[in-house]
């Protein structure tokens, strides 16, 4: 690990004015904020990320969980994994989003693991952990060797011919299906970022991963009031049963009446280079009979544009018996 | 008397305080040849601004780690993890390093109360928080009941996994767990055993928590 000035910032505003001397936000920044540590300390270990200095926002008060007066939910950017999803509120009003953290890494990690580090992962491609390799996303030009290597577990959607790695966060997944809003705090003030607006395509330029500049905070994340009566379902399908990440995952959220669906949020994950909603499959739902034949048009539906690397075609299938199940589940749960 | 006497030979330390002298000597050596003289740090301060580290060595910051009940006044890298503060720099080693990066959990501790993965936190993020390690659960005249079921229940093969083992079962005593096994196994998945004592470590932590 690279040598660091570590400092403890004892307000936002100290922290952001710190962070928007950094030259990007994006990888290779030269000033991180640090959150659990479960990412950030892993990368630095393996000179992936080198900052000069880390910035501890531990203690800064962004830890709680609030209901709003519309009814929604806010939550701060360092709320822990374990407390957001045991939450009372979101166990019983955004129960997608509370089985989607559950269903990632272990218990030790969703302690430490804060909610704006899960919206910041970073992709777990074998080539972007690895300094020995090239990899467009660490080192931009470099190439990507995952397109003729290693790629079972990387993108079948979203990616570009310079990077094809994948989302790996499950929380994300939720929140794409709940449309939460982002919220940052910058140096040029505060700004709501749609939860689809907030992660970046690779395209040509698979370093930049969010919209995030130096000095963005991201200070707590809203959740829109709970859609009454919705029936919603996480489910994740991988290699092992327990702290293992996606292959393919499916967050959705439905309103039934009368055996018709009127209102459906479709997203996936471990499939996309970002969470990946897809309003293709929430077309492909809403107005319909609640069936199976349904349910795999949509899922047929989401999965259209999909492109398989050489080692995961078997993800495009998957993933669409994944969602197909997953709406199935919850419409007759 | 012969060489091969054993009264004659020098008295030899036992092999645990070997270990735990050499591991407490090397890693003061590797904290002061690691720290380039233009490192500074600081765990405190107003607003961003470092302050001076002070001690002799520069770039190595002062802090106090409470561990087990106790208070350190540590002069650390702040590039240390807790877990090799712990370990190296405390010198308890009942907490072990399999990974090092978040896969496997032999490293976990507690920090006030909750289970954590000790290698992928700076031991800086910590000073003045309770952190317990295998070490302040029980004594072997005294064990904590979890230490005992997995004794009983030879919840164990090696052992290196074992701590880690230990100290995520406790935590998991007050955590939302439902009453069957498979509650159990999911809780501690982020805990590996490449012995595959599984089947003993669930069964352990069921009789704890039947008994509780």
């Amino acid at each position: 690990m690279r040598i660091f000035e570590f400092f403890r910032p004892t307000n936002p505003e100290a922290a952001i004015a710190t962070a928007a001397q950094s030259k990007t936000a994006q990888q290779g920044a030269d000033v991180r904020f640090m959150g659990g540590g479960t990412t950030l300390i892993d990368l630095m270990k393996l000179n992936v990320e080198t900052p000069d200095r880390v910035l501890d926002i531990n203690r800064l008060p962004l830890n709680k969980i609030e209901a709003t007066p519309d009814g929604g939910l806010k939550i701060g950017a360092m709320v822990r994994n374990s407390d957001l999803a045991h939450h009372p509120k979101v166990e019983k009003d955004y129960l997608v989003l509370s089985q989607a953290i559950l269903n990632g890494a272990s218990a030790q990690i969703r302690n430490m693991a804060t909610v704006s580090g899960n919206l910041l992962q970073r992709t777990r491609c074998v080539y972007f952990r690895d300094t020995a390799m090239s990899c467009n996303k660490r080192e931009p030009g470099s190439g990507c060797p995952a397109i003729t290597g290693h790629n079972r577990t990387l993108a079948i959607l979203g990616a570009s011919e310079h990077c094809i790695a994948t989302n790996p966060s499950d929380m994300c997944v939720a929140m794409a299906a709940l449309e939460a809003t982002i919220h940052v705090q910058g140096p040029k003030g505060s700004r709501a970022i749609p939860f689809g607006d907030f992660h970046l395509l690779p395209e040509n330029t698979p370093h930049r991963e969010t919209i995030l500049e130096p000095g963005d905070l991201i200070t707590h994340v809203m959740l829109p009031p709970p859609i009454g009566g919705s029936k919603q379902l996480y489910l994740k399908l991988r290699d092992r049963a327990s702290y293992e990440f996606a292959l393919a995952s499916a967050a959705v959220v439905l309103t039934i009446a009368g055996g018709n669906i009127t209102r459906a949020r479709v997203a996936l994950g471990g499939v996309g280079t970002k969470p990946w909603r897809s309003p293709d499959a929430e077309r492909a739902l809403t107005g319909k009979t609640a069936n199976d034949a349904t349910f795999r048009q949509a899922a047929e539906a989401a999965l259209r544009e999909a492109r398989p690397q050489s080692e995961n075609g078997f993800k495009i299938e998957l993933a669409k018996r994944c969602l197909a199940y997953a709406l199935r589940t919850a419409a007759t749960s | 008397m012969s060489d091969d006497d054993p009264e004659s030979l020098p008295p030899s330390p036992t092999r645990r305080k070997f270990l735990l002298t050499s591991g407490s000597s090397v890693a003061a050596s590797l904290v002061a040849a690691y720290v380039p003289a233009s490192a500074k740090s600081a765990a405190g301060g107003t607003d961003s601004a470092p302050v001076s580290a002070g001690p002799s060595i520069e770039g190595v910051v002062p802090i106090t780690l409470r561990i087990n009940g106790k208070d350190h006044q540590l002069k650390i890298d702040p590039r240390t993890t807790l877990l090799d503060c712990i370990r190296e720099t405390v010198a308890l080693t009942g907490t072990k390093k399999g990974c090092d990066h978040g896969q496997c959990g032999a490293c976990t501790v507690h920090v006030n109360g909750r289970r954590v993965l000790s290698c992928l936190n700076l031991a800086l993020m910590h000073d003045g928080e309770e952190i317990t390690t295998v070490e302040g659960l029980g004594t072997p005249d005294a064990m904590h009941p979890m230490q005992a079921a997995f004794l009983a229940c030879d919840a164990y093969q090696c052992g290196y996994c074992t701590s880690g083992q230990i100290m995520s079962a406790v935590a998991l005593l007050k955590e939302p767990c439902g009453p069957d096994d498979a509650s159990v196994k999911e809780l501690m998945s982020g805990n590996i055993c490449r012995c595959g004592a599984y089947a003993n470590i669930v069964e352990a932590i069921q009789q704890v928590r039947k008994n509780a």
